[in-house]
């Protein structure tokens, strides 16, 4: 263990149904760390186990040093945000939805300010008023990342950001995403099916098989 | 101006089935294929109605509290029943239990405070006056729960990823499904707000026309309608508001994951 380091996961002989079989795997804090894998490999249940969306029929999740049973699963989720591979939309307008994250989590909403602030860091040219109805699904994907990047979590877990966006989109909008998140010393755990994400901006890479 | 009621004669009464005759021929005419289930359904209304007639008249004339009971259980576990018919999905044991202790607290918490303070009637089990207005309450709570449940059990299995999504972010599970249940809700109590706004203009209400062809002075009558009514409303509210605050939480577990119902017979 390098120095100054400490585990933010630590999961130990995991059994999921017959998805997920994980002996011993360690994420560490205030990392960028992707996982790669085959399409049904079980990413997606792994991160849904880091945010306590599931739980293991065996073995054991430890997060911050206590077993993921030991916490409070809502004060656990608002710590470990998780991006859902479907961007999620709410009624309402792009205001409403940016800050319902915030609103579900009991957190204050923000001004209109900020909200414009982080459509510009998903490069999204719309207006606040605008119905998220008449979005693309690759507009709705940044919506929803810029939703969890203003909740300000102190773990960031998305499953698939980009997966709807064209290249020279993803490289602009994980660039900043990055960056500001290692800025602001957050951990970061990535499913991605992109080939440069890894290399570009992965600490560490995990392979689900 | 009081005046005897009119007593239909036998012959009478069966000369109204010429209607259902008709209706027969009509469907027949347009290949509706509806006959048997016009034969079954009128023959059916006229035998338990009958039996209906006869068991009330016994009980009417030997007024005790434990028929009186023993009526209401027997309404009781039939609106149950017929709840868990009409949803027609696998629910788990959990959720019963919240639909029968909905249905009978709601019921009856209603109940007890119209026939009671409202009504005032002596004694308490008056048979004559506890059994068609428990019908009443009893009936339309059935309805209200069975579409509040529906909407409600629909819209978390369609609207599955919405739920979860909330919960990913830190949402507690009410603040997750407080739109589906809130829908549902207003599923639940709509038929019966709806029906108070056109009450008395586009229609004289089942009850009132009953006394009033009785015998029972309008006025009499529509004080009746009006107590009945908002009793309803208020039975109907109870119960699918309890139903509905209750029968969430039994889509969560004690980690709040949220375990679609059917998803639990697996």
């Amino acid at each position: 263990m390098k120095k100054g380091l400490f585990y933010m996961f630590h999961i130990k002989n995991l059994r999921y149904k017959d998805i997920l079989y994980i002996d011993e795997l360690k994420i560490e804090e205030k990392q960028v760390t992707c996982i790669i894998g085959q399409s049904g490999g079980g990413k997606t249940t792994l991160l849904k186990m880091l945010n306590h969306m599931l739980s293991p029929d065996q073995g054991e999740i430890v997060y911050k040093g206590r077993s993921l049973f030991e916490w409070n699963p809502i004060a656990l989720r608002r710590e470990v945000v998780m991006l859902s591979q479907q961007p999620v939309m709410f009624e309402g307008n792009i205001r409403e939805n940016l800050n319902f994250g915030r609103i579900l989590s009991e957190k204050e909403p923000l001004d209109d300010e900020k909200l414009k602030e982080a459509l510009k860091f998903v490069c999204l040219q719309k207006k606040l008023e605008d119905d998220v109805e008449q979005l693309s699904g690759g507009e709705k994907q940044r919506l929803a990342l810029a939703r969890i990047f203003l909740m300000d979590p102190e773990v960031f877990l998305l499953d698939e950001p980009t997966s709807a966006l064209d290249k020279g989109t993803e490289e602009k909008i994980m660039d900043a995403f990055i960056r500001d998140a290692r800025k602001k010393e957050k951990t970061v755990i990535m499913v991605t099916h992109s080939d440069t994400i890894p290399k570009t901006y992965a600490d560490k890479v995990i392979t689900i098989k | 101006m009081k005046q005897e009621v009119i007593n239909i004669e036998f012959w009478r009464l069966s000369a109204a089935y010429l209607f259902v005759l008709i209706l027969i021929l009509l469907v027949k005419k347009r290949e509706i294929k509806r006959e048997k289930l016009i034969v079954l359904s009128t023959a059916r209304m006229t035998i338990q109605l009958v039996l209906v007639g006869y068991i009330l008249m016994y009980i009417f004339k030997n007024p005790s509290p434990w028929i009186v009971l023993l009526v209401l259980c027997f309404m009781e576990s039939f609106a149950v029943y017929n709840i868990f018919k009409q949803l027609h999905k696998p629910l788990s044991k959990k959720l019963k239990l919240v639909i029968v202790l909905s249905m009978v607290i709601g019921s009856l918490v209603s109940l007890l405070y119209f026939n009671l303070i409202v009504i005032h009637f002596k004694p308490w089990y008056e048979p004559q006056y506890f059994i068609p207005i428990a019908g009443m309450f009893i009936g339309n709570s059935m309805i209200g729960i069975t579409l509040g449940m529906k909407e409600m059990i629909e819209n978390f299995a369609t609207q599955k990823n919405l739920i979860e999504g909330a919960l990913m972010l830190g949402a507690k599970p009410d603040a997750a499904t407080k739109p589906i249940v809130n829908s549902a809700f207003d599923s639940a109590i709509l038929p019966t707000i709806n029906n108070m706004v056109g009450m008395g203009i586009v229609f004289l209400p089942g009850m009132m026309t009953g006394q009033i062809l009785a015998g029972t002075s309008p006025l009499v009558a529509i004080e009746y309608q009006i107590v009945i009514l908002i009793g309803i409303a208020g039975s109907v509210g109870i119960s699918s508001f309890l139903s509905l605050q209750f029968g969430y939480k039994t889509f969560f577990n004690d980690r709040f994951q949220f375990i679609p119902q059917n998803e639990k017979e697996k």
